[in-house]
């Protein structure tokens, strides 16, 4: 559904993405996992079309999205640190995207609900603390229906209880089917979650296997144990 | 995009700068009129403002209006939007919002006193001179991340603008004095909006014979239909060219 092709990015002299491909089809969870800094957001960034790589291509079922903006219809992305205009309140920033993005088969405020936001809805964002803003976030994103889901750091300042929430919803999106792209440092939470790791450095894709193959050939049985075993004896 | 408009008017409206905005130039422009009897007089007071107030209001606001958007910037460039509707919202939304302030604050008072050709074509030229520097604002707010130094260059432009073009053209005067230059200087009017606008009105004022023989041909050039029509063409130029410059960086940028 998305293939990304060679695209690289450099901030300054800083190479943040270095020739990276990767193929995602549907109905899979795919981890983004990487080290601080190893170009993941740049890279859901570029995706999402809010990052302009310098070279190399980004096809969305199969359109190119460069100069195309229609794709994100399609993609609900949850930001890594949401920021939202200051004076606004909670109801009214979800209003105004209900407003602004049409969904012809309504919305899923399922999430609205199960963190209770709707008592908050006249919070200004500025007041918000850092969990309810994700919680926020996350709302957005699963807000309207969409056949891709993007999750940059999705329960880092969750409560425990609401970041069980998320991740039950996320497992429900997974089993209709739905595309998750997921980038997370906290491994355990996504061992039951992901189909797919894709491990990334300085920019550089290192691996991209499915959870299995990646048990066989580290021989641990979770996904963090094996992680560190990659980072630790670079296995690739 | 109609959407983001209304968005980007409520937003504007609910900070009450441009409220306070309108209520000074009201109480400004009542007062000048009301201190002169003769509202001509009052007219050439108001010119000043419309000069200096009016650019320097817009360009300072609208840029910080953008870099306070940001995060609302952001959040729309992820959604299914075009990234030069985004843009071009915003400026029209600052667009609208400024020049309902200035219709209020110096259109009212004006079609209520001196309502004559000078009087309408300062209404036009203040209502150019607002979206001139909301589009310059919008350029240079997007030359750097940082919003002191953007505040910072806004700034100096408006000085480059209001001031330092006008001390240059004088210094090029005095120093090519032995030459004739009249000419010349209804082209190098055109290099700066301000300038062009307050031709374009001094000249209906009729006070054209204070300003010799360079106002001699100023008459000849900007008080024809043709001079005219090419002034008000340069002044949309004056609007086109840094928004499009500007939206063309937009659609290039990292958020």
């Amino acid at each position: 559904m998305i293939v990304i092709e060679n695209i690289s990015k450099q901030f300054g002299k800083l190479k943040v993405l270095d020739n990276v491909s990767v193929t995602c089809d549907v109905s899979k969870c795919i981890a983004l996992i990487g080290p601080n800094g190893s170009g993941k957001t740049t890279l859901i960034k570029s995706v999402l079309g809010m990052v302009v790589p310098d070279s190399g291509n980004i096809i969305f079922n199969r359109k190119n999205i460069q100069n195309d903006w229609q794709y994100r219809e399609q993609i609900g992305y949850m930001p890594q640190i949401g920021r939202y205009p200051d004076n606004m309140t909670i109801g009214q920033v979800i209003d105004m995207m209900k407003d602004i993005r049409h969904n012809s088969s309504g919305f899923d405020e399922s999430l609205i609900e199960a963190f209770s936001l709707k008592e908050m809805y006249n919070k200004r964002m500025r007041t918000l603390s850092g969990g309810t803003r994700q919680k926020v976030s996350a709302s957005l994103a699963f807000l309207f229906d969409p056949k891709v889901l993007i999750l940059d750091e999705p329960t880092a300042g969750l409560d425990p209880v609401s970041s069980e929430i998320l991740k039950e919803k996320i497992f429900t999106e997974i089993n209709k089917g739905k595309l998750v792209l997921i980038t997370s440092h906290i491994l355990s939470e996504l061992d039951d979650l992901v189909s797919e790791v894709v491990y990334m450095q300085d920019g550089k894709l290192l691996f991209h296997k499915s959870i299995e193959l990646l048990h066989k050939d580290t021989g641990e049985n979770k996904l963090s144990k094996a992680i560190a075993r990659v980072m630790t004896n670079s296995i690739v | 995009m109609k959407k983001i408009i209304k968005y980007v008017i409520t937003d504007i409206l609910r900070n009450r700068i441009v409220l306070a905005y309108t209520a000074c130039l009201l109480a400004i422009s009542f007062s000048v009129f009301s201190l002169e009897d003769n509202s001509t007089k009052g007219l050439l007071s108001l010119l000043n403002i419309i000069l200096i107030i009016v650019p320097l209001i817009s360009i300072i606001f609208s840029a910080i209006y953008i870099y306070n958007s940001a995060e609302f910037i952001e959040l729309l460039v992820s959604q299914p939007l075009k990234r030069k509707a985004i843009w071009i919202s915003l400026f029209i939304g600052l667009s609208t919002s400024l020049s309902i302030a200035f219709l209020i604050g110096i259109g009212l008072p004006v079609c209520i006193y001196e309502f004559s050709v000078t009087g309408i074509m300062m209404i036009v030229i203040g209502l150019f001179l607002t979206i001139v520097f909301i589009g310059i604002a919008m350029l240079a707010a997007l030359q750097t991340r940082d919003k002191a130094k953007g505040i910072g260059i806004t700034i100096l432009l408006w000085l480059y603008f209001s001031l330092l073009f006008d001390g240059l053209v004088l210094f090029l005067l005095f120093q090519f004095a032995d030459y004739p230059l009249e000419k010349m200087m209804v082209g190098i009017s055109a290099l700066n909006p301000i300038d062009l606008g307050r031709i374009l009105i001094l000249l209906k004022m009729d006070v054209s014979a204070l300003m010799g023989y360079t106002g001699a041909i100023f008459k000849n050039f900007f008080g024809t239909t043709a001079g005219m029509s090419v002034s008000f063409v340069i002044l949309l130029l004056w609007i086109y060219i840094p928004v499009q410059i500007s939206l063309r960086k937009f659609n290039k940028m990292d958020l």
